[in-house]
């Protein structure tokens, strides 16, 4: 931070507003039009709730949020476990046969475009209903491809967690006379909360989100508010889509603000503690 | 020979439950269940014959006259590799995948590094404000997209009330709205793993560098970028590999001209019902993509590797 | 407070408590403990002495549990323990960074171990009080280890790991995360307690004063190896190598080479001056030796040394040599000289100041003697 000239000091203020900017951009413009009075593509009328009172009674998207949210649910509870499980081999089991395949897959959905994912589940699926006669598509079958998805993002999160622990905690635990699994309960999860929770809400809003994956493997009487959305997106531009928006981002903000703050305040609460721990110390 | 016995004894005596074994044993089998198998299928698919009730059930293997026989249908690849309009679409995808991982680059990277060099207490705030989009709905802000090019839209009011043109230019469904929309959806993917290598960076390299006489910018050219390698590479795997398949932004935002992979296999689907050459085309774009997703592998993990060190 | 001990104490000390044979660990062909064989008497603090890299750490892990060795025994009490899991073994560690359990109070901290073996409620009570009184924390039981100094962090871990009145305690750097007024203070306290319980010690450090302070006995290691055990004294007094000599304290070193060898005395004749030992050694004429003396041992004056002093017979200049003050360090309760001798050899001398204003006060560039008694001296042959 020292030296640094006003050029650069500048500049980089200026990027970064910039960046923010347009990072910032589309969802300004959405929150706004979803006050639009008129129907017009991006013509200002006047100020009207119109678009959030036929959202109150738009059942199709109403009972697409219901199933998206009973989806996100499921699938972020499972996305965690399965992730968790994934992250422990990885960090504890550093040597096993198949290692690098395990590891592989288990990241592989990160990256992998959702369109292949998708087709590729729904061709198994296919196949066996083709040969079992079940299952047919539906909700397990969306829950199944968000908890792939879902559980690549989670081991990611749980893993550099548990990876920052140190490794004498677990060791101090089976000195005292810890199993493996005791270990794991009494010493490790404590102290990965932060973590789970942080994976749980990032895969909860992913699959909330989906659209590719829950296109591929939705069936007859199960349309996910992602795609309601989508279809009508396809077709032009929609206010009520607009109103989704802002309510969507108003309880996102909220939330993310409420936690920032909790987090600043516990943090400035243990910061007071230690140094009154360390005045006492001079005994 | 007393391995074998070994072996098979350790079978039966079930040593192999252990819990170590089970922790292992559960995530892989849901990952051979939801991903190993699924792709076998695809690539079986992909090389069968589609039988007349439109479904690829011919066998591959048959027993025909004290012959076994094995069927590989190949022509659904030989129709891709001769089809000039799918060569096109890959070479589309991949060149629209890498304008969008260059100016994701380009702009996330002095991004990262403004973030990264902030002070430590604005940092969090900083960072929260990149990722709160992201935690807001993707399709939403894709779609908001479509009202700011739109020729009645945003932009285009705000040239022509500046003067800068006289009418609107057709700025939708263009090559120029689908990058748009690729660099705006996976900007914060290039900008996260590239703000955590920065951020851990020590700051004393570029003191020494400054104290043998390097500028500010000879010391960010050779010390700060090369440093930052892994973390560039990440970002631009995190970015390359899910745009060369992306369907949602070209559907969106992309126009005729603009040809996605994603999209073909969508339609082969979808519109086509032809599932042997969505099939194929599939394990095609798994093989294109196969050396990228491999690279990413190894940076993550030599991330993890220089973090333990 | 009573404690209640064990029922052997202190006064065991000479029992063979923890027996370690031919000990190896290999990681990827390199022997991180390279044949270690050594024996660690009931009640005694046992230190294992070296700089890193020397295999006390992975030595202290195998006790513990955490890494199993290549190929050796380990028996505590008369049973081998190589196979035994950490979580059986009757053996507790105190570990470098304290690892306490940032999600537990002090209490639930202390308490962990005896609740993991079953003990009835009002049992595990009552040890944790009895532990607390120990290290004199019990205001803090219900306090989170973030909210602790480091001073009593480090006191909840001593209790945390003789809650469960182990057989053998293991201590991993004990002192290494403090401050030097705190390690002073530190030291004494926890050798208190240790001898307070009366369990029966060993402990890993790199540091010597550490390890001459607080241990029974010192194993000097290097390389995987042990060079060296014994009593702090006997370590300091009578190195049995230049290794352990010029690793413990500082030392003056001079090579040379047998000249006489009598029954009762033998005389080594270095290029600086020649050395003569009241006693008989081991070696033979003619051998190449180092002569090791301490540099708290040797005289520094401007007049010549009587020969009283050098106990070395009439005839002779034995242990004695003149050179020039080169330098000279200031420490307050000692001053350093470094003297370069005629010979070219720098020699280290250190006296301390006795009185608060020195009549004989030394300058640079002073031209001294420098004497030793030869009772004084150390032959090393390796």
């Amino acid at each position: 931070m020292n030296g640094r000239t006003f050029l650069q000091r500048w500049f980089g203020r200026g990027w970064l507003s910039l960046g923010y900017l347009f990072l910032y951009l589309p969802i300004i413009v959405l929150i706004v039009f979803s006050f639009n009075s008129s129907r017009q593509d991006m013509v200002w009328t006047g100020f009207s709730l119109h678009w959030y009172q036929e959202l109150m009674s738009d059942t199709e998207i109403i009972s697409g949020f219901g199933l998206s949210l009973k989806i996100a649910f499921m699938s972020a509870t499972s996305s965690v476990v399965l992730g968790t499980f994934a992250a422990f081999a990885l960090v504890n089991y550093q040597r096993f046969n198949g290692r690098t395949l395990f590891s592989s897959m288990v990241s592989a959905p990160l990256v992998m475009p959702e369109v292949i994912i998708g087709l590729s589940l729904l061709l198994m699926l296919v196949s066996m209903q083709k040969v079992f006669g079940f299952p047919e598509r539906g909700v397990a079958t969306i829950w199944l491809g968000h908890t792939l998805l879902g559980m690549a993002y989670a081991a990611v999160v749980v893993q550099s967690r548990l990876q920052e622990m140190s490794k004498s905690l677990s060791e101090a635990a089976m000195d005292l006379g810890c199993r493996a699994h005791q270990v794991f309960f009494l010493v490790t999860l404590p102290n990965i909360t932060q973590a789970l929770a942080s994976a749980w809400l990032l895969t909860f809003t992913l699959s909330l989100d989906d659209v590719v994956l829950s296109a591929f493997l939705s069936g007859p009487g199960s349309t996910t508010m992602p795609l309601v959305i989508f279809s009508r997106a396809r077709l032009g531009l929609d206010p009520r889509v607009n109103a989704i928006a802002a309510l969507t981002i108003l309880v996102v903000t909220v939330a993310v603000i409420v936690y920032a703050v909790m987090l600043a305040r516990s943090d400035r609460r243990r910061r007071r503690q230690l140094s009154a721990a360390y005045t006492i110390d001079q005994e | 020979m007393t391995s074998l016995l070994q072996s098979l004894r350790n079978l039966v005596t079930l040593r192999w439950v252990t819990g170590r074994n089970a922790v292992i044993a559960v995530p892989s089998l849901f990952l051979a269940a939801a991903f190993l198998v699924p792709f076998l299928i695809v690539l079986r698919i992909s090389l069968s014959d589609m039988d007349t009730a439109g479904s690829p059930f011919g066998g591959l293997l048959s027993y025909v006259d004290g012959i076994i026989v094995l069927k590989v249908k190949i022509a659904n690849y030989l129709f891709i590799a001769a089809d000039e309009l799918y060569l096109l679409t890959y070479l589309s995808s991949i060149k629209y995948a890498t304008i969008t991982t260059a100016i994701c680059l380009f702009i996330g990277y002095p991004f990262a590094y403004f973030m990264a060099r902030a002070k430590p207490s604005i940092r969090p705030v900083l960072m929260m404000l990149v990722m709160l989009p992201f935690w807001t709905s993707f399709l939403l802000r894709v779609y908001a997209w479509k009202g700011i090019l739109a020729n009645h839209g945003l932009l285009n009011d705000l040239l022509i009330a500046l003067g800068v043109v006289t009418e609107p230019v057709q700025m939708m469904n263009t090559s120029f709205s689908l990058v748009v929309g690729m660099v705006y959806a996976y900007l914060p993917f290039m900008i996260l793993p590239l703000y955590a290598n920065l951020v851990k960076m020590d700051l004393r390299f570029l003191e020494a560098a400054a104290d043998l006489g390097a500028t500010p910018l000879q010391a960010f050219w050779r010390i700060t970028v090369p440093l930052s390698k892994s973390g560039i590479i990440a970002g631009a795997m995190l970015v390359f590999i899910p745009s060369v398949g992306e369907y949602v932004i070209p559907e969106l935002l992309g126009g005729p001209e603009t040809l996605m992979i994603g999209r073909v296999l969508w339609d082969e689907y979808f519109t086509n019902n032809d599932w042997a050459m969505a099939s194929s085309v599939t394990v095609l774009v798994i093989l294109l993509i196969l050396v990228p997703m491999a690279i990413f592998n190894k940076y993550k993990t030599d991330q993890h590797a220089g973090e333990k060190a | 407070m009573t404690i209640a001990t064990p029922a052997a104490s202190a006064s065991d000390a000479s029992a063979p408590f923890l027996l370690i044979d031919q000990l190896v660990k290999e990681f990827d062909g390199v022997r991180a403990v390279n044949d270690i064989s050594v024996t660690i008497n009931k009640g005694e603090i046992f230190a294992l002495l070296g700089s890193s890299g020397c295999g006390k750490s992975t030595l202290l892990r195998m006790l513990a549990g955490f890494e199993t060795p290549t190929s050796g025994r380990i028996a505590l009490a008369g049973n081998s323990i190589v196979d035994v899991p950490p979580h059986q073994r009757p053996i507790n560690m105190m570990f470098q960074s304290y690892a306490l359990f940032p999600h537990l109070s002090v209490w639930d901290n202390i308490a962990f171990g005896l609740r993991r073996d079953g003990l009835p409620k009002a049992e595990v009570a009552a040890r944790v009080e009895q532990m607390l009184a120990l290290v004199q924390l019990g205001q803090y039981a219900k306090r989170k280890p973030h909210q602790l100094s480091g001073g009593q962090q480090q006191r909840v871990a001593l209790a945390r790991s003789l809650a469960k009145r182990p057989q053998l305690l293991l201590l991993d750097e004990p002192l290494g995360a403090l401050d030097k007024k705190l390690r002073e203070r530190t030291q004494m306290e926890l050798v208190n307690i240790i001898e307070q319980v009366g369990v029966t010690c060993v402990m890993v450090t790199h540091d010597q004063d550490e390890a001459m302070s607080m241990a029974t006995r010192i194993a000097v290691m290097s390389e995987g190896r042990i060079l060296q055990v014994g009593a702090p004294g006997e370590i300091y007094e009578t190195p049995n190598c230049r290794f352990v000599a010029d690793f413990i304290g500082s030392v003056n070193l001079f090579d040379g080479r047998i000249t006489q060898d009598e029954p009762d005395h033998v005389v080594i004749a270095t290029p600086d001056g020649e050395h003569y030992v009241s006693h008989g050694i081991t070696g033979n004429l003619g051998m190449d030796v180092s002569v090791a003396v301490r540099p708290e041992k040797i005289g520094i004056q401007t007049a010549p040394p009587a020969l009283e002093e050098r106990a070395s017979p009439k005839e002779h200049g034995y242990n004695c040599a003149q050179g020039v003050i080169v330098a000279m360090a200031y420490f307050g309760n000692e001053t350093s000289y470094h003297v370069r001798l005629d010979s070219g050899t720098v020699v280290k001398v250190s006296r301390t100041n006795a009185a608060r204003h020195d009549a004989a006060r030394l300058e640079r560039e002073q031209r001294v003697w420098v004497w030793w008694d030869g009772a004084d001296i150390v032959v090393l042959t390796s």
